[in-house]
C-alpha cells in the first residue's frame, strides 16, 4: 500500500475530527512519499485528543500541503523520496498503526545507513515548514518557573551552573511564603489571559493547591494510574513472545480507562497523561524524571504561556526489576540527589521553553525552595550577573517579566 | 544558548579541538601531529607472544559536558590526572552504526558496523576480535576473554559468521548472571540492576556463557565467597571488574574485553544518578589499571583501551531529551574518544585526527598479529 492509492474509507477507525480532517486533505496526502506520511498521520490520529496549539499546528500543515502544486511537492519532499523502504514496510498497516510503522521505519533506518538522511530530510522539512508565517503574537510574555530542592536542609556546591549566564543571581531571596506567591502569581496570569491549557502547574510530589484556572498535572495524583500501569507491564511480559519492542507498541495502544482514569474527566489531559507515563523513560518510577519529562511534552505540545514545575524528592535507585514491580519503597527518599536531577531538570526545561515562539521576549525563574538562591531569566535583566537585591518570589516574578 | 556549528562534521570537530584544548591545559600533554609517525611498539615475535591487550568500553555512553569538557572534569578525575598522562589520547573517535549498546559494542568487537536487533540475544554477524585472535595465532580457549554486565551481552564472544564462529570465539561471563544464579538474596539486589535501555526485557541466555560451577574451576572462587565480595561491591560494573582481576590472576588472558555499563542508568532521566556512574567508571578503570600493574603475567606488557562505545544526546537537540538517550544520532552521540596506555604506547599525546570505532580491531590485529580480514577499519597508524 503506498499514500497515492489511499481512500477516504481506509480512515473509519480514525475518531470523528481526524477522519473529516484527512477526507478534506486526501488529495494531498496522497502525494506525499511513505518515508514522511506516517509521521503526520501519527499526528492526525490523535487530532481529536491534541491540545489546541497541536491542532492549529496540524491546521496549518495540511492546508499548506493542500496548498502545493505537484512540482512544489516534489521539491518539498525530495529528501524523504530519496529514501528506499522495504516492500515489508509497504505492506504494513501504517494507515491505521502508525506510530509503530515509525518504529519498524526507524529501526529500518539505522539497520540501512539512512537515518542521517532521514534526520536531514526531517530538519529541512520543519525549518521550510516554520518560515512559511511568522507564528502568533502571544497575549504576554511566556513564564517558566522550576521550583527545586524540595527537602533539603542545605547544599554546598553551586546551583543554576547551567543557567547562570543567561541571566540574574539572587542570593538573598526572601524564601517566606515562597511557594504560595508563585502560585498566586500564576493563577493570576491565567486569569488575566485566559488561553485553554495555557497556564500548567506540574508537581513531582503532592499538589500545593488546586486551581480551575490552571491545568495541574502531579505524580501522586497519578499514583493509581502508575501502579493500573506496572501492573499491566507486569502481566504483559510474561506473555510468550513478548520483547522490549512488542511492549513498546502495547503500550502505545493505551487508553486512559486502561489505567483506570475518570472516563468522565478531561479526555485531552487524559491522553497526554497516559502518554506521559506510556511513552516516558523513568516517568513511573523517579518523581524528578516525571517533572521534566512532563514540563517538556507540555512546553513541546501545549505551547503554555505559564509553566510552573515543582521538583520533589523520588526514591532511591533500586534494582530496576524492583521498581517496576511496585510503588512500595517510595518512602526511601534520595533528597540530595532529587536536588542535582531537578537542577539539571529545570535547564531543559528553561531550553525547551527557548525552542517555542516569543522565545527572546520570554521569562524564566528556578527557586531553591525554602533557601534564598533563585535565578531569574528576562529581556530586561542583565545576563552572568549576581544580584545582592532583597527581594521575595512575588518580586522575583515580576523582575523577570517586566 | 550557546553558538554552534550547524553540520554532523563541524560539530564533531569542535567536540575533538574542545578535547584536546582541554587536555593540553589540564592533563599537561602534547599535540601528537607534532611528534615523529614512527611507531613505538614492541617489535618481534617474542614480544608479541608474551603481550597482553585489554579493552575496557567506558559504558554506556556519556558526554563531554560531563567528562571532558571543563564543567565535566569533576567526575573524572583519575582519567585525567592518572591515565591520560600515561596514554595516546585520541579526541575524535565516530562510531557510524547504530546507536545501541549491544549492537555498537558487537561492531567494535567486529570492526564492521553490525546491524543485529539490538534487543535479541543474537550473535554479531561479522567474525569477532577473538576469533580473529585464536584462529590466526592458534590460541586455546582460555586466552580470549569478555566480561559484561548485561545478558544482552552474553553472545558476544562469536560470531555465525562462515570459516569461523562457534568454538572460536571468546569465554563470556556474565557475573550478574552468575550472581543471580548463586542465589542472591537481598544483600545483592544492588548489583542485579538490569538493562536500562530495555528494563523490562531479559532474552534467555544460550551460547557459551561461563557457567556458575566453573566458578571455583576457573576462577578459584567458592559460590559463598563470591556471595560475600558481592556484597561488598556498590555496582554491577564493581562486580564486572572483580571477575575480570579473578580472570587475569586465574588464567591470564592475552584478550581480556570488559563491557562497564552503569552509566546507562541514565535512561531513567536521573541526572545524579548518571553522574554518579560517571565518577564510578571513572575510578574503576583507574583501580584496574593499578591491579594490570600489580600482576606479574601482565606488569610491563599489557595494552589498555579505553573507549565509549558512544555518546549520548546533545542538549541543543530537541529531538532528544539531553543526557538521557542515545536516539538522535547527532554529533554528541556519535562523536566519542579513545585512549592507549600501557606496554609500547607513547605517553601524554593527543591526536585529533578523525577516526572511526571500528578502527579498533584491525589496530589490534596488527598490534598482535592477527589479521582482520572482514573488518572495514583502518589500523589505527599512531599506535601500529
Amino acid at each position: 500500500m503506498l499514500p497515492r492509492d489511499l481512500k477516504a474509507e481506509q480512515f473509519a477507525g480514525y475518531p470523528p475530527q481526524a477522519r473529516e480532517l484527512v477526507a478534506a486533505h486526501l488529495a494531498a496526502l496522497r502525494q506525499l512519499p511513505l518515508s514522511f506520511l506516517p509521521s503526520l498521520l501519527r499526528e492526525v490520529i490523535d487530532y481529536d485528543f491534541k491540545f489546541p496549539a497541536e491542532r492549529a499546528s496540524i491546521d496549518k500543515e495540511l492546508a499548506n500541503l493542500s496548498s502545493l502544486s505537484p512540482a512544489q511537492v516534489n521539491d518539498w519532499f525530495h529528501g524523504f523520496s530519496q529514501l528506499s523502504l522495504s516492500s515489508q514496510l509497504e505492506k504494513f498497516d501504517w494507515i491505521n498503526q502508525p506510530a509503530q510503522f515509525l518504529e519498524q521505519l526507524s529501526a529500518y533506518l539505522w539497520t540501512t545507513g539512512q537515518m542521517d538522511e532521514f534526520r536531514k530530510a526531517a530538519i529541512v522539512y520543519g525549518d521550510r515548514l516554520r518560515s512559511l508565517e511568522p507564528p502568533d503574537a502571544l497575549p504576554v510574555r511566556r513564564l517558566g518557573i522550576a521550583v527545586i530542592g524540595q527537602g533539603v536542609a542545605s547544599y554546598d556546591a553551586p546551583l543554576f551552573r547551567n543557567l547562570r549566564r543567561h541571566g540574574a543571581y539572587f542570593g538573598r531571596v526572601k524564601p517566606d511564603n515562597g511557594l504560595s506567591l508563585l502560585l498566586n502569581a500564576v493563577e493570576a496570569r491565567a486569569k488575566a489571559h485566559p488561553v485553554p491549557y495555557g497556564h500548567w502547574y506540574i508537581d513531582g510530589g503532592e499538589q500545593a493547591g488546586r486551581s480551575p484556572s490552571l491545568t495541574c498535572v502531579s505524580y501522586q495524583g497519578l499514583a493509581p494510574a502508575r501502579a493500573a500501569l506496572l501492573r499491566n507491564i507486569q502481566t504483559e511480559v510474561q506473555r510468550p513472545g513478548m520483547g522490549p519492542e512488542q511492549l513498546r507498541t502495547h503500550l502505545a495502544q493505551l487508553l486512559p480507562t486502561d489505567l483506570g482514569m475518570d472516563q468522565a474527566g478531561d479526555q485531552v489531559l487524559g491522553h497526554f497523561q497516559v502518554r506521559l507515563l506510556t511513552e516516558g523513560s523513568g516517568t513511573q518510577i523517579f518523581s524528578t524524571t516525571f517533572a521534566q519529562w512532563t514540563a517538556r511534552e507540555a512546553l513541546r505540545r501545549a505551547q503554555p504561556l505559564t509553566l510552573l514545575v515543582r521538583f520533589a524528592p523520588r526514591q532511591r535507585q533500586k534494582p530496576m526489576n524492583e521498581l517496576l514491580t511496585s510503588g512500595q519503597g517510595e518512602t526511601d527518599l534520595d533528597v540530595t540527589g532529587s536536588l542535582v536531577d531537578a537542577d539539571m531538570g529545570a535547564y531543559y526545561n528553561w531550553l525547551n521553553q527557548q525552542r517555542l515562539p516569543g522565545a527572546e521576549q520570554s521569562a524564566f525563574l528556578v527557586w531553591f525552595e525554602g533557601h534564598n538562591q533563585a535565578l531569574a531569566i528576562g529581556p530586561s535583566l542583565p545576563r552572568g550577573t549576581e544580584s545582592t537585591t532583597v527581594a521575595d518570589l512575588s518580586e522575583l516574578v515580576a523582575l523577570a517579566t517586566s | 544558548m550557546i553558538d554552534a556549528p550547524n553540520t554532523p562534521k563541524a560539530l564533531a570537530r569542535q567536540l575533538s579541538c574542545s578535547r584536546r584544548d582541554f587536555l593540553r591545559g589540564a592533563a599537561g600533554v602534547a599535540l601528537g601531529s607534532s611528534l615523529m609517525s614512527a611507531s613505538p611498539l614492541m617489535r618481534g615475535a617474542a614480544a608479541a607472544a608474551k603481550r597482553k591487550i585489554i579493552v575496557i568500553t567506558f559504558g554506556g555512553g556519556a558526554r563531554d559536558q560531563e567528562t571532558f569538557a571543563p564543567e565535566g572534569q569533576e567526575n573524572i578525575p583519575n582519567l585525567l590526572h592518572e591515565l591520560i598522562p600515561q596514554s595516546s589520547f585520541f579526541t575524535q573517535v565516530v562510531n557510524q552504526g547504530i546507536l545501541g549498546h549491544y549492537v555498537a559494542t558487537a561492531s567494535l568487537a567486529t570492526g564492521v558496523y553490525e546491524t543485529l536487533n539490538n534487543f535479541s540475544a543474537v550473535p554479531p554477524q561479522h567474525p569477532t576480535v577473538f576469533e580473529y585472535f585464536r584462529k590466526d595465532l592458534h590460541r586455546p580457549l582460555s586466552d580470549a576473554w569478555v566480561v559484561a554486565p548485561s545478558n544482552g551481552f552474553n553472545r558476544i564472544g562469536e560470531s555465525d559468521y562462515r570459516s569461523y564462529g562457534p568454538g572460536m570465539g571468546a569465554r563470556v561471563v556474565l557475573p550478574k548472571h552468575l550472581l543471580a544464579a548463586a542465589g542472591s538474596g537481598t544483600d545483592h539486589e544492588h548489583l542485579l540492576r538490569d538493562n536500562y535501555e530495555t528494563p523490562l526485557y531479559t532474552p534467555q541466555l544460550a551460547g557459551g556463557e561461563f557457567e556458575l560451577q566453573q566458578l571455583e574451576m576457573i576462577l578459584k572462587l567458592s559460590v559463598d565467597d563470591f556471595k560475600a565480595h558481592a556484597r561488598t561491591l556498590s555496582s554491577p560494573d564493581e562486580l564486572s571488574m572483580y571477575i575480570a582481576r579473578r580472570l587475569m590472576r586465574q588464567e591470564s588472558p592475552s584478550l581480556l574485553w570488559i563491557t562497564m555499563h552503569d552509566i546507562d542508568i541514565a535512561h531513567a532521566g536521573a541526572y545524579s544518578l548518571y553522574i554518579d556512574a560517571i565518577r564510578r567508571t571513572d575510578r574503576l578503570c583507574a583501580e584496574f589499571w593499578k591491579a594490570v600493574q600489580s600482576e606479574p603475567e601482565y606488569a610491563g606488557n599489557t595494552t589498555l583501551f579505553i573507549l565509549p562505545d558512544f555518546g549520548r544526546d546533545g542538549d541543543q537537540d530537541s529531538g532528544g531529551n539531553g543526557f538521557q538517550h542515545h536516539r538522535t544520532g547527532d554529533a554528541a552521540s556519535r562523536t566519542t574518544w579513545m585512549m592507549a596506555l600501557g606496554a609500547g604506547v607513547r605517553q601524554g599525546v593527543v591526536y585529533d585526527r578523525p577516526m572511526q570505532s571500528i578502527d579498533l580491531v584491525p589496530t589490534l590485529g596488527a598490534m598482535m598479529g592477527f589479521s582482520a580480514s572482514v573488518s572495514q577499519g583502518k589500523p589505527i597508524k599512531e599506535l601500529v
